[in-house]
């Protein structure tokens, strides 16, 4: 592995008298997928939201291939190649599946106002040009037959792909999976780990992915922390993470970890 | 022969039609420049902004003071653009004016986006939409008192003054209303094609997923808020034409109370579609104006000032048969 491309240096997030994280540090390295688990109310939803800068950490520092992102704004953050899917699907729910990932596509596009009122000149190259990346996107991930139907309409799984289609649009260096097969059946889950797999060796992008699902978990992470009540209690491979004592006792009793992960 | 048939049924002749006509369009103008105000910041933020009466005659109230008092209060120096005393401006100028008075009432828009809806980014709806209700309320007031004694002057160059089309007299405001709309409203139709304009649409839908897509929320608010106060403002400059008010002038009989009026249009076209707040505009205003030139027979059953609930009877009927309106987006919902 070469150098981290994300560093978390100390952060900790306080809610009023609520702290949600508490000086947590970790580091993704590049093509690295990196797991963050940990018991509900752990606070792993709050790391992303502090990744992307929808919460400001009040302590600490996140770099981005050294470069400091804190006090920057989430579209800033989204810009430098930083996408997300949420733990509740965000879609735009009355847009197709072609239109919620032409979306995806936005900040890459150069066209001015006039060009794109006109439609003319580089706007005009352009949508072709992201329509047909958005078309390897759909192929890709195997939803060629919705591609015309209004989000909000199609089933949960689907959805969960549609979001990850539109973050891949956005050609990210580094993508935040939020829990990408909660609520999805065996057959689902194990598309879904395919997919994660494939962006991973096809497109190299590095992730970072929250999930309750040891299984998943245990069988593609490369590393993982483990968060309870905001703080990291153990970080390493899935094997080390799973003996750790510290881990075992925040699982309650140990036994779920081990029997997932068979 | 359209003349005669046009007494056989006694509705007067061929050039009352025409004029009558004409008046729809003109009033219809009118309201398209207000609901694109409406519609511009229901599509970014989902809000009903019920500050519109007070902003658009804000930025009618720019406009005169701009043109009659030559220059605006608390700054050192006058309006180099405003006509000498007692003189009414060139058409040109008038019309850089109106620029000027709409740069204003953007503005305006940009300062109450930033102190007073921009902090509620992320917060119940309802409560945004509340204290816009809020705005209205302070805004009003000056905008009353200005206006308390008289109405106050637009100074418009061609004032009442009308062309002879054959038997129909058309007033020269009403032609200069429906060209500024359809520039107004063929320039908002393909704004929503350039990439803010997506990007408004995607805040609108989910500000959270907006800005991980990297769409500046704040920025899109701005702008929208901009937008909205400038055209409201100019439906509002255009409303203070002669002969809309006979006068020609802002005065606090009519003006405050126009906003209320193009509530039927949005709910007609869609609160969230530029095509339902032209068409609702013009539907709602032909419906008006037609009831007030054609029902006057019967005044003496319906009462004087009727054709000024009809807006509302169409908007109920709408509301019955299509809650989204004709073009609005119907909410999707997976059952």
């Amino acid at each position: 592995m070469s150098e981290p491309i994300l560093e978390a240096d100390g952060i900790t997030l306080r809610f009023g008298g609520v702290t949600a994280i508490r000086d947590v540090s970790f580091h993704v390295n590049e093509g690295e997928l990196f797991s963050i688990i940990g018991p509900n109310g752990a606070g792993k939803t709050s790391i992303f939201n502090t990744i992307s800068q929808v919460y400001r950490p009040q302590e600490g520092d996140i770099r981005w291939k050294g470069a400091s992102i804190m006090g920057h704004r989430p579209d800033f953050v989204a810009e430098l190649g930083i996408a997300r899917t949420f733990q509740n699907i965000e879609l735009f729910p009355q847009m197709t599946v072609i239109e919620n990932l032409l979306l995806g596509r936005h900040i890459r596009m150069k066209q001015n106002w006039f060009q794109g009122m006109l439609w003319f000149g580089v706007a005009k190259a352009e949508e072709m040009e992201n329509r047909r990346q958005v078309e390897d996107i759909i192929d890709f991930l195997e939803i060629e037959e919705w591609r015309n139907h209004p989000v909000a309409l199609l089933p949960y799984g689907i959805q969960k792909l549609v979001e990850l289609g539109r973050a891949l649009a956005m050609d990210p260096e580094l993508l935040l999976l939020d829990e990408p097969v909660a609520g999805m059946n065996l057959e689902e889950t194990e598309d879904m780990a395919r997919f994660i797999l494939d962006i991973r060796r096809e497109l190299g992008i590095s992730m970072v992915m929250v999930e309750h699902d040891m299984g998943l978990v245990m069988d593609i992470a490369d590393r993982i922390m483990v968060l309870d009540f905001g703080e990291k209690i153990s970080e390493g491979t899935p094997e080390e993470v799973q003996k750790d004592p510290n881990v075992i006792a925040a699982y309650l009793g140990s036994s779920d970890l081990h029997v997932a992960a068979e | 022969m359209i003349n005669a048939f046009l007494q056989l049924a006694q509705v007067g002749t061929g050039a009352t039609l025409v004029q009558t006509l004409l008046k729809s369009f003109a009033l219809g103008s009118v309201y398209v420049l207000i609901a694109l105000g409406f519609v511009i910041i229901f599509k970014a933020t989902q809000v009903l902004n019920f500050a519109a009466g007070a902003l658009s005659m804000a930025g009618a109230m720019f406009m005169t003071i701009l043109i009659s008092d030559g220059g605006l209060p608390l700054l050192p120096f006058g309006n180099p653009l405003a006509p000498a005393e007692g003189e009414t401006a060139s058409v040109v100028l008038f019309f850089v004016n109106v620029l000027i008075a709409l740069a204003l009432a953007a503005l305006l828009g940009l300062v109450i986006e930033r102190l007073a809806i921009r902090p509620m980014v992320g917060q119940p709806l309802f409560a945004m939409a509340v204290i816009t209700l809020g705005i209205e309320i302070a805004i009003r007031p000056f905008n009353l008192d200005a206006t308390a004694l008289e109405g106050r002057r637009l100074g418009v160059p061609w004032g009442a003054s009308s062309w002879n089309w054959g038997d129909a007299v058309v007033p020269k405001s009403y032609i200069v209303a429906v060209i500024i709309a359809a520039i107004a409203g063929a320039g908002v139709l393909l704004f929503f094609r350039t990439k803010l304009g997506v990007a408004m649409r995607a805040v609108a839908f989910d500000q959270e997923a907006a800005m991980a897509q990297g769409i500046n929320v704040g920025r899109v608010f701005a702008i929208a808020w901009a937008m909205g106060t400038a055209l409201a403002a100019l439906g509002a400059i255009v409303y203070g034409m002669a002969p809309f008010p006979p006068g020609g002038s802002v005065s606090q009989e009519i003006h405050p109370l126009l906003a209320l009026r193009v509530l039927p249009v949005i709910v007609l076209g869609g609160l969230d579609s530029v095509a339902g707040a032209i068409y609702g505009g013009l539907i709602i205003a032909t419906a008006e104006v037609f009831a007030g030139q054609y029902l006057s027979q019967w005044n003496s059953t319906l009462g004087s000032g009727y054709s000024t609930i009809v807006p509302y009877l169409v908007m109920l009927f709408m509301l019955l048969v299509k809650p989204y309106g004709l073009f609005g987006t119907p909410e999707i919902r997976r059952v």
